[in-house]
């Protein structure tokens, strides 16, 4: 309970704090770029989603593998969970990105390496959760979207190495496009981290919030059965 | 009594939030007949569902020739089970012969294509069994049906409403095999609805009534006694 | 697997009987001859409209296109035909494991995939405009390659997907997100090929489509038992 208690209680405080750090980080402590000027903050929000929603599906997938591996309806939960949060943060990977993408290349979209990942990224979360709302609700739909979830995260590495193949990279991308390690100025680094590690507190709470209501409707669903059954 | 060949322990079975199997506890022994007798509804379809392998029980466990039902080498358990249900499990565009033939490869059956024009004559089939099954009458599938679940000779047998939309010529082969079994030492385990019928071919009985098991007889039922305990457990319910 | 050498004896036993059932019924090549002819020529009509001329790239795109979408509603057949009396129970009864299963009917269906890629690319050449002949070798591994990985992943989920109610809808849903990077692959490898190029010019496309193949064909082997057993 002791864990439990940690997450109700401190966890949205904590996520309030951060959120609070990483904005004034974001807009006061980070400097403006000097080429991009004031759009560039986006990019704190746009990759700071983009580590979560990975994060989220790789929670899915080791929920997923948990699940089949032990038979425990809360790993199955968790998997659920975690999709239906991870990509709300893809989505919101793949509106930051056109928006900061239009001012800075002209174009809503390119077929950059890293949005095309995330492009299929999504549509592998969206397939997920179009399975488990459309197939029906036997116990067996779990099983197969726990083998849906860890077929998914299998493929990462192919999805990274293959989309590195598509043509037609705009050269823009590779002067305008920081990434991780070309971050020269340490405020940009640090309104870097500590966005990311709020979006991360912030998953984990919603993923917690999610588990726990999901836990709660199906006991109750089990309950009610056990009492009809007599 | 023979050598236990299937013991059951506390067997549950959920389907999404309800109980279908609500913990029973069951056994059958080598030369037993033994039949379970239930309502609709009462869970005995899924039952054998669970002995036979193919559903894993929520809770509970189950013992086939003295090993763990679930456990790694289950599918060697598998070759000495036969299954007959109300569906044939038959290829519709293979032809009668090829059919066994498959199932005979697919049990290892030694001498495959030897069994399968045995158990084709046996099954009064002999003309047939080069046409297609799509084209045969709802008796001679049923025949074909058991045949295909005795060609690699199981050791215990399960038979899911056998005598249900039967003609009567299949009917005498489904007691025939019955009786055939259980005077080689084989086992054979039925569910069914047909209590007359039931009780005359059986050596021993279970009422299954909402996933348990209400009585079971320790040797032949005898017939008032059983209609009375089944209309105390089904009219309760 | 508890198989071995028998485990061997089982898989063919499962795809000889798959094989002589589709030659009698041929319902699973008709289904991708005819789909396949169908999206070839509305791709072609298509492409001749837009541009009047074909390209390579476009030809290539085209191909995959077509093979993978009419080899997705074929390939549901090899599951759907265990349904009828419900003989999926009498293999799943008998002590054939379900990776033996599954092994036997993608092997199946690479074999008949490769059927209807050898019948509809002459008419590609014709229609699209495609010089096949040259090429012919390095296009056969190509597509050889690429069915394997389509194959792995879609009959892996067609067994999924002949359980739900829609399931049409249902297979290219959940397949199409984690093909997403066979079809960049195949497609750039079938391109570079169909451009006069060499295996080795499509190297690096070539080395990730085998890894895909390992990868999924591996994930399926091990994971298939979750799909189809209760």
């Amino acid at each position: 309970m002791r864990a439990r208690d940690i997450l109700d209680r401190w966890l949205p405080w904590a996520v309030g704090l951060a959120m609070i750090g990483a904005l004034y980080c974001i807009f006061l402590v980070a400097p403006t770029e000097r080429e991009q000027g004031v759009v560039q903050r986006i990019f704190y929000f746009h990759v700071s989603s983009a580590w979560t929603a990975f994060a989220g599906f790789v929670t899915v997938a080791l929920s997923s593998a948990l699940f089949l591996w032990s038979g425990r309806q809360r790993w199955d939960q968790v998997a659920r969970s975690a999709a239906e949060v991870g990509v709300l943060f893809c989505t919101f990977v793949l509106i930051t990105g056109p928006i900061w993408a239009k001012p800075i290349w002209g174009t809503w979209w390119q077929w950059d390496p890293r949005l095309t990942q995330t492009l299929i990224l999504w549509a592998i979360y969206v397939s997920y959760l179009t399975l488990r709302a459309f197939a029906g609700g036997e116990d067996v739909v779990r099983r197969w979207a726990a083998v849906l979830g860890i077929f998914g995260v299998v493929g990462i590495p192919i999805i990274i190495l293959s989309v590195r193949l598509l043509p037609g990279i705009h050269p823009a991308v590779l002067v305008t496009r920081e990434g991780k390690s070309g971050l020269a100025d340490p405020g940009m680094r640090l309104a870097l981290i500590v966005t990311g590690l709020t979006f991360l507190l912030l998953f984990v709470w919603l993923v917690h919030v999610r588990t726990r209501i999901q836990r709660v409707s199906e006991g109750l669903e089990s309950m009610r059965a056990d009492l009809d059954a007599g | 009594m023979g050598v236990q060949v299937l013991k059951a322990r506390s067997l549950v079975r959920r389907l999404g939030p309800t109980r279908v199997l609500a913990g029973l506890d069951l056994q059958v022994a080598a030369g037993e007949v033994v039949g379970v007798f239930g309502p609709n509804g009462a869970g005995k379809t899924t039952l054998v569902r669970v002995l036979a392998t193919l559903l894993r029980p929520t809770a509970g466990d189950v013992s086939l020739f003295g090993e763990d039902a679930f456990g790694p080498d289950a599918s060697r358990l598998r070759r000495r089970l036969g299954l007959v249900t109300h569906e044939s499990f038959l290829y519709p565009d293979l032809t009668g012969t090829e059919n066994l033939l498959f199932y005979a490869r697919l049990y290892g059956v030694q001498n495959g294509n030897a069994r399968a024009d045995e158990l084709i004559a046996w099954a009064g089939m002999e003309e047939h069994g080069r046409r297609q099954v799509r084209a045969y009458s709802r008796g001679m599938v049923q025949r074909l049906a058991l045949a295909r679940a005795l060609i690699h000779a199981p050791d215990l047998l399960f038979l899911d409403e056998p005598f249900s939309g039967l003609d009567a010529l299949a009917t005498e082969a489904v007691e025939q095999v019955m009786g055939r079994l259980r005077s080689e030492g084989r086992a054979v385990l039925l569910t069914t609805h047909d209590i007359d019928r039931g009780l005359r071919i059986t050596d021993r009985v279970y009422i299954l009534n909402r996933g348990r098991v209400t009585w079971g007889s320790p040797g032949p039922a005898d017939p008032d006694e059983f209609k009375d305990a089944y209309r105390r457990a089904v009219g309760a319910g | 697997m508890s198989h071995g050498v028998e485990g061997v004896t089982l898989v063919l036993a499962i795809l000889w009987k798959d094989l002589r059932i589709e030659w009698r019924t041929k319902e699973m090549l008709t289904s991708f001859v005819v789909l396949a002819v169908l999206l070839v020529l509305t791709l072609s009509f298509a492409g001749q409209a837009a541009m009047g001329r074909v390209s390579t790239s476009r030809v290539a795109g085209a191909l995959w296109v077509s093979f993978l979408f009419a080899g997705m509603l074929g390939i549901q057949r090899s599951f759907l035909l265990e349904r009828e009396n419900e003989c999926i129970t009498g293999l799943l009864a008998s002590p054939v494991e379900a990776a033996e299963v599954f092994l036997a009917k993608l092997v199946g269906n690479v074999m008949l995939l490769g059927i209807m890629q050898a019948l509809i690319l002459p008419l590609a050449a014709l229609f699209l405009g495609a010089r096949i002949g040259a090429a012919l070798p390095a296009l056969a591994v190509v597509l050889g390659l690429g069915n394997l990985g389509f194959a792995a992943v879609a009959t892996f989920f067609a067994a999924v997907a002949v359980r739900t109610r829609s399931r049409e809808v249902m297979l290219p849903l959940l397949v199409l997100p984690l093909l997403l990077p066979l079809v960049i692959l195949a497609v750039s490898a079938t391109a570079t090929v169909l451009d006069g190029g060499g295996l080795a010019e499509a190297s690096p496309a070539l080395v990730y489509l085998v890894a895909f193949d390992t990868i999924y064909c591996t994930a399926g082997w091990l994971l298939f038992e979750f799909v189809v057993r209760e």
